[in-house]
């Protein structure tokens, strides 16, 4: 095997680093792709494009914006500080932040189109038989939305996994703080260790398979994955 | 403080966006037995049903189930849908398709169980789902259910929620003959069973006509017509636009039996009519319907020469132009009951037919529909 300890540390990384974010992005993109498949509003087009714009954008340019943000001088390192909690650049945390916004829209888009699918009347013959609007969400909306859940799920893990470019901008490449799978690759590349990246990369292709697999096994009676470009 | 009279009020005002027209409406409906709200297809009486549970929001209005407050624009009130003790039964099957028949069952018991504040009905789970026949069907999940049997579970779910009062939106519209002919009978239990007063939308007159106390028209979002289903399918001024289908319903005993011919004779008040027998019980109360296609008129009794068994004499009331330009609507008092009969306008003329002339009305075909 060509593995080092360093490579387990950073498999360990990029998994506690894709769980936190998971569970972050569910809680706060539940909510938000739950008002984007309600709303009427003429904010929704406004926000459904900003949901999507890491989509487009390159990881650097994320990546860039979040390192200035997290700066002394900026909004997310002064808040930071003013905390008491401080820097938030190169460090674990930086990352969860910028993960999350690299991800959003993953966890969104699969969110919202489950929630339209249900679509209206369901929700209305629950309001008949007295279901107040939070019980309303936890008995109907959650149980049908179930496959949508799952794709959330799974492609804002995978897709925080696979992250290299916000990580490289933000994060650099510290031991167990910020070296994540694809950044330990990138550093066998470098060091002409091509075993060590064989492998890694092995595993990474490995679980980018599954990760499909799972999705479309749930999303059988479902178009594609979900997502809109 | 002043004591309410037991009725539903429903005014408001609410415009219909897709359609261009707006509802208009201001009545009051009896708190028992079926009100049905009948009007074409874009009529708005959708619309109404959907701002008497507080699925919409009216506009501007006032709805009010005996002296619960519902809405009220002028003090501010809107009552959400889950607060309203409705039952709300949909056109097209609308069980949760996440749970089996029984848990969909269980969904609004336990809501109506933690749901305060109204009188509950107390309806009997066990004899509910024995009445409705739905026991086996209980583990299934919808999808494995027959559409029949899917609105038959949506229907025991809406009286589970013990409401005051139950909305039905078409809930025969979806499904075919044979369908409808084995839901009726449901539907005729939960009113008799029941005392929960039903407001029923439906453009079939034939379900209106066997299933409604009560009838009010819409059209384009205004009432045209409103009353006792009796007096306003007896109305033709102004006319229900129902073609074909223009007849009045009367309300009968069946008091005589003959059993050389296989007949029964069906007293109403005003008259009687031999039809054939189709098993009911002496002193059965009897709903019948007698289309005015299948009435012609004569000015003197017929002789014996004629195939029609029912001949009543009557006196003519009214007469206006059919829809149909070949034909007069004639509405006739006979005894306290009223008939109408559509005969050409060739023969009104040749006839000479007047308001006041004592003529012989012979009724070719009548249909019980309970």
């Amino acid at each position: 095997m060509g593995f080092m300890d360093g490579d387990l540390a950073a498999i360990w990384l990029s998994l506690k680093l894709a769980s936190v974010v998971t569970i972050l992005l569910l809680l706060i993109g539940t909510p938000l792709a739950w008002w984007l498949s309600q709303t009427t509003s003429r904010l929704k087009v406004l926000v459904s494009a900003l949901v999507a714009l890491p989509l487009i954008l390159p990881p650097t340019v994320i990546g860039f914006y979040l390192l200035i943000s997290m700066g002394p001088n900026g909004p997310l390192g002064q808040v930071s500080h003013a905390l008491g909690l401080g820097g938030l650049a190169f460090t674990f945390w930086g990352l969860v932040i910028g993960s999350m916004i690299y991800s959003l829209p993953f966890v969104v888009q699969p969110l919202q189109n489950a929630f339209e699918a249900i679509g209206k009347r369901p929700l209305e013959i629950a309001y008949t038989l007295r279901a107040t609007p939070w019980d309303r969400f936890i008995s109907v909306v959650v149980p049908l939305a179930k496959p949508g859940f799952i794709t959330a799920a799974v492609l804002g893990f995978a897709h925080t996994i696979g992250e290299f470019g916000v990580v490289l901008m933000i994060g650099g490449n510290i031991p167990d703080e910020t070296r994540v799978v694809s950044i330990q690759i990138y550093n066998h590349v470098e060091a002409l260790n091509y075993t060590g990246a064989y492998w890694l990369s092995a595993i990474m292709v490995l679980f980018a398979l599954l990760t499909l697999l799972i999705i479309y096994r749930y999303q059988q009676r479902q178009s594609a994955i979900g997502m809109r470009f | 403080m002043q004591q309410a009279k037991p009725e539903i009020k429903l005014k408001l005002k609410h415009a219909q966006k897709p359609n261009g027209f707006s509802l208009d409406i201001d009545i009051s409906l009896p708190s028992h037995g079926v009100s049905a709200i009948f009007g074409a297809s874009g009529s708005g009486k959708t619309s109404l049903l959907r701002c008497i549970a507080g699925l919409e929001k009216a506009d501007h209005g006032h709805i009010q189930l005996n002296e619960t407050i519902w809405q009220s624009s002028q003090s501010g009130i809107f009552v959400p849908p889950y607060k309203r003790a409705i039952g709300y039964i949909f056109q097209e099957a609308s069980l949760f398709t996440h749970l089996t028949a029984g848990d969909n069952l269980q969904y609004a018991i336990k809501r109506a169980a933690k749901f305060g504040g109204q009188p509950k009905n107390n309806i009997d789970y066990k004899a509910l789902i024995s009445l409705m026949g739905i026991e086996p069907i209980l583990n299934q999940y919808p999808a494995q259910l027959s559409g029949g049997e899917r609105q038959r579970v949506a229907m025991a779910r809406a009286l589970l929620s013990q409401p005051q009062l139950l909305l039905m939106d078409e809930p025969l519209a979806a499904l075919d003959y044979e369908r409808k002919r084995e839901i009726l009978p449901y539907l005729e239990r939960i009113r008799d069973d029941y005392k929960i007063p039903i407001i029923y939308v439906s453009h079939a007159i034939d379900e209106v006509a066997r299933l409604a106390d009560h009838l009010v028209v819409l059209d384009q979002g205004r009432v045209t017509h409103q009353g006792k289903l009796a007096d306003v399918l007896g109305q033709i001024e102004p006319p229900l636009a129902l073609g074909e289908d223009v007849g009045i319903v009367l309300h009968a005993r069946l008091r005589m039996r003959d059993l050389d011919w296989h007949l029964v004779e069906l007293a109403f008040d005003g008259g009687a009519l031999w039809t054939a027998d189709d098993g009911d019980r002496l002193n059965a109360k009897i709903r019948l319907r007698i289309l005015a296609r299948d009435v012609s008129l004569t000015k003197q009794a017929s002789a014996k020469t004629t195939s029609i068994l029912n001949s009543l004499p009557a006196k003519i009331t009214a007469i206006v132009p059919d829809q149909h330009k070949a034909f007069a609507l004639v509405q006739l008092k006979v005894g306290n009951s009223v008939i109408l009969a559509r005969v050409t306008a060739k023969s009104a003329a040749l006839l000479d037919l007047k308001l006041g002339d004592n003529v012989w009305a012979n009724v070719k075909s009548v249909s019980i529909i309970r």
